[in-house]
């Protein structure tokens, strides 16, 4: 339902300015450092809009953290320094992908545990099947009935 | 006058709503024929007066009747009609008489198409379809009403949001909702088998038509959708894992699963229990994605809270359909016979591991989606779920299913040869190892583009395997072969397509790994290098359009011979909502796209532009619509053999007295 998002993006203001999210004032002269910029951006939600990276998103909110990062990158701080410093900053909140810890351990597991559930759904099922007869032999009323269909008119 | 006839309409749709619950079960519970035969007739009239009621809201914006409020808030006079029309559909309370309208379509559909089917399970699924209709009908007169006035009438309307001024809204809800509500008539099936306690292949063979038309539509559905927010958003983007968009994966997975556990029910008996809890889940899911769309939770819990009417009316509709559904299969599922047999190396083997990887791949999409809601809910603790959780998590399913897919329709019934399979696949691995090499060491970029052209090659050339063994390995010449693949039955070559479309959209994306971008100030009379091209910057003009200004940048593509297209972004500012709206310019350059939005001009001539080469990227759409072709093929298919087992039936019977 792309036209949804498109009115919440609406909704939210921030497509107000037509910025275009990163902007060529922002860009770094050195590519290696851009593409690292653009490559960490994508992993911090715009706090304001729904569901947008920093990356993605036109707020001012959003320019603000990408000048930050950008800053820090050629002060020469490493992507994990960047990131604990929004995390302190902003919580956990900001993280587009969430970190393994005890709130989130359901979340992350979840795609093992259901492999792990199905596989043994299964195993039973298919017990259950080899556990059951074809189909019980024949009685002796039964066997009368198909001697009697078998017979030639 | 109209819109009050409309209302009306409404009112009396809900009461024949209720009638096309209680009488068909009184008749089919009861025993009582009559009763039973009436379902067909309630089910159409439903529908006559839903229609009624959608036509007078369409009136209504058509003539901007501003004292609509539904109107005056969507609509403005100097909108073209073509937005007028389908503005109904673009908020909420249309946009739910949109799905009410659909939904007594199916019924309706269900009723006039399914005449062959036993008497019993016509009425028990037309119940179904009604007491279905009776819940959103009640939620819209009670909570969602398009029909209220306001007074005294506003000269002018507040106009449709700019940004859903766009032929996408014409055609991306109606068929994302012809997708959603198809599946209510599978669930409806299954409720029905559930109430009967029978369920066998010719179940199967009747469900699978409509699970087919379900899922074309929500293929394209969610394909439309994402190539409008693709050409709409400034920067090509294509897919966001946003809550949205996942409400509409969801059941496109859990449906695709659906569809292939059918087959093997149509076609050996088996899987009984999961087809029809597949059934339910798909539906369940549906329901799910207009809740979490329609409800506002979205945005936030405590929106969610500040106006709770509409959310929990639509919450207790869902728990009442999933709880009802789910309460009605534990208690019946057991009086379900497991049928056929079968060895894990088998096509029903491979379409146990199909269903379990898009199942595994559906729960995942749905516990990413709900997981900051609940968690917010409970402990009030805020995280966010976003795009690399979900690429990350998916990936692995996606892999194996790649590797997989060509292998089920090679396996035999029963009892299926791997090694067999395998040798016959050995020029689809071939091919598929050669395209990842070679791109890889050409082209370089990111490893998971050559590794993903790779995988779509094996899956393409593995889809041609069946068809090329069935038709031109065992033929002589042009003549026989052509013959041969007249042969084969559509369902194969539908499966196929289906599968080779799948292929054909991995390409588009894997190729996304080697787009040019850049992020620019461009100045006019200036050329700059875009991957392949060259564009450059000719001069700005600006035109008046019907309810806004736009004003265009003219670009020239060229390559090193010649110029090869003219690209115009624009920009257009709408008076009434004073605001702007980017519209990118896109060429379609082989099967790649050039791609230029641009920002507001500058004091000095100047402007920011994104300009994208996007290599293949029509493919991640043209494969959906390949996708939805071998849909239609497969659904072209099926109703011959529907209409042969008809025929067949008697002599049958014949034989046998």
């Amino acid at each position: 339902m792309g036209h949804l998002r498109l009115v919440c993006l609406a909704m939210l203001m921030c497509v107000a300015s037509l910025s275009h999210a990163v902007t060529p004032e922002e860009v770094l002269s050195n590519p290696q450092q851009e593409a690292r910029a653009r490559a960490l951006s994508s992993q911090f939600r715009c706090l304001v809009c729904q569901n947008e990276s920093i990356d993605e998103s036109d707020a001012s909110l959003a320019k603000d953290i990408r000048t930050i990062i950008r800053k820090d990158i050629v002060a020469g701080k490493s992507d994990a320094e960047i990131t604990r410093f929004l995390v302190a900053r902003y919580g956990d909140f900001v993280l587009l992908k969430p970190p393994l810890d005890r709130a989130t351990l359901l979340l992350w597991g979840a795609p093992a545990l259901i492999v792990l559930l199905a596989a043994l759904f299964m195993w039973q099922a298919r017990r259950q099947q080899r556990g059951e007869p074809e189909a019980p032999p024949l009685d002796a009323a039964e066997e009368a009935a198909l001697a009697r269909l078998m017979r030639p008119e | 006058m109209i819109v009050e006839a409309g209302h009306f309409a409404l009112v009396l749709a809900l009461a024949l709503a209720i009638t096309q619950t209680l009488v068909p079960l009184a008749g089919t519970l009861g025993g009582d024929r009559q009763l039973a035969q009436a379902a067909p007739s309630i089910a159409i009239s439903q529908f006559i007066f839903v229609a009624l009621a959608y036509g007078a809201l369409t009136y209504a914006h058509v003539v901007s009747d501003f004292s609509v409020r539904n109107v005056y808030e969507n609509s403005y006079s100097k909108m073209p009609l073509i937005y007028k029309i389908t503005g109904v559909w673009g908020n909420h309370e249309g946009s739910m008489l949109l799905w009410v309208l659909i939904l007594a379509t199916f019924g309706a559909a269900v009723a006039a198409f399914s005449r062959h089917l036993p008497r019993d399970l016509r009425a028990n699924v037309i119940a179904m379809q009604g007491l279905l209709g009776t819940a959103f009908l009640l939620f819209i007169l009670l909570a969602s009403n398009p029909f209220l006035r306001l007074s005294p009438a506003p000269a002018q309307g507040q106009e449709l949001n700019p940004i859903l001024q766009d032929p996408g809204l014409a055609i991306h809800p109606p068929l994302l909702y012809l997708g959603y509500v198809g599946f209510s008539v599978t669930f409806a099936y299954a409720a029905a088998a559930l109430i009967s306690g029978r369920i066998d292949p010719v179940w199967a063979r009747f469900v699978r038509p409509w699970t087919l038309v379900a899922w074309i539509f929500l293929t394209l559905g969610i394909a439309m959708g994402s190539y409008w927010a693709y050409y709409s958003l400034g920067w090509g983007g294509f897919w966001f894992w946003d809550p949205v968009e996942n409400a509409s994966l969801m059941p496109w997975l859990a449906g695709t699963a659906l569809l292939h556990s059918v087959c093997v029910m149509e076609k050996r008996d088996a899987l009984k229990v999961w087809t029809i809890f597949l059934a339910v889940l798909t539906f369940s899911l549906s329901l799910l994605g207009t809740f979490l769309v329609r409800s506002g939770v979205l945005t936030s819990v405590h929106a969610f809270a500040v106006d709770p009417r509409r959310g929990v009316f639509i919450l207790a509709i869902l728990l009442f359909f999933i709880g009802g559904s789910l309460a009605l299969f534990a208690w019946r599922a057991s009086a379900l016979k497991p049928g056929g047999i079968f060895a894990p190396v088998s096509r029903e083997g491979g379409l146990v591991l199909n269903n379990l990887l898009l199942t595994a791949t559906c729960a995942t999409v749905v516990i990413g989606t709900l997981y900051p809601l609940a968690l917010q809910a409970l402990t009030g603790e805020k995280i966010t779920v976003g795009p690399p959780f979900f690429n990350l998590c998916i990936a692995p399913f996606a892999l194996v299913l790649v590797l997989a897919m060509p292998f089920g329709p090679l396996l035999a019934w029963k009892r299926g040869d791997l090694l067999a399979v395998a040798q016959r696949l050995m020029a689809a691995a071939v091919l598929g190892l050669a395209a990842a090499v070679i791109f890889a060491a050409t082209r370089g970029g990111p490893v998971i583009a050559p590794v993903g052209v790779g995988l779509a090659v094996w899956l393409i050339v593995g889809s041609f395997i069946d068809l090329y063994e069935r038709s031109i390995k065992r033929s002589s010449g042009f003549a026989s072969a052509l013959a041969r693949s007249r042969g084969i039955p559509r369902s194969v070559w539908g499966a196929n397509l289906a599968h080779l479309g799948f292929g054909v959209t991995l390409l588009g994306l894997a190729a996304t790994g080697w787009g040019v971008e850049r992020v620019i100030n461009i100045k006019p009379a200036t050329t700059y290098a875009l991957g392949p091209w060259q564009v450059s910057f000719d001069h700005v003009s600006k035109q008046a359009g019907p309810n806004y200004r736009e004003t265009f940048t003219h670009m020239t593509v060229s390559d090193g011979s010649g110029v090869v297209a003219v690209v115009r972004p624009s920009i257009r500012y709408f008076a009434a909502r004073q605001m702007d709206k980017t519209e990118a310019g896109i060429k379609t350059l082989d099967l790649g796209q050039v791609y230029i939005s641009i920002a507001n001009e500058k004091a000095d001539g100047s402007l920011d532009a994104r300009l994208y080469w996007k290599p293949l990227v029509s493919l991640i759409w043209l494969g959906a619509l390949v996708m939805a072709f071998g849909g239609l093929l497969s659904l072209s298919d099926v109703r011959l053999r529907l209409g042969f087992a008809r025929r067949a039936a008697p002599k049958a019977l014949k034989a046998a007295g």
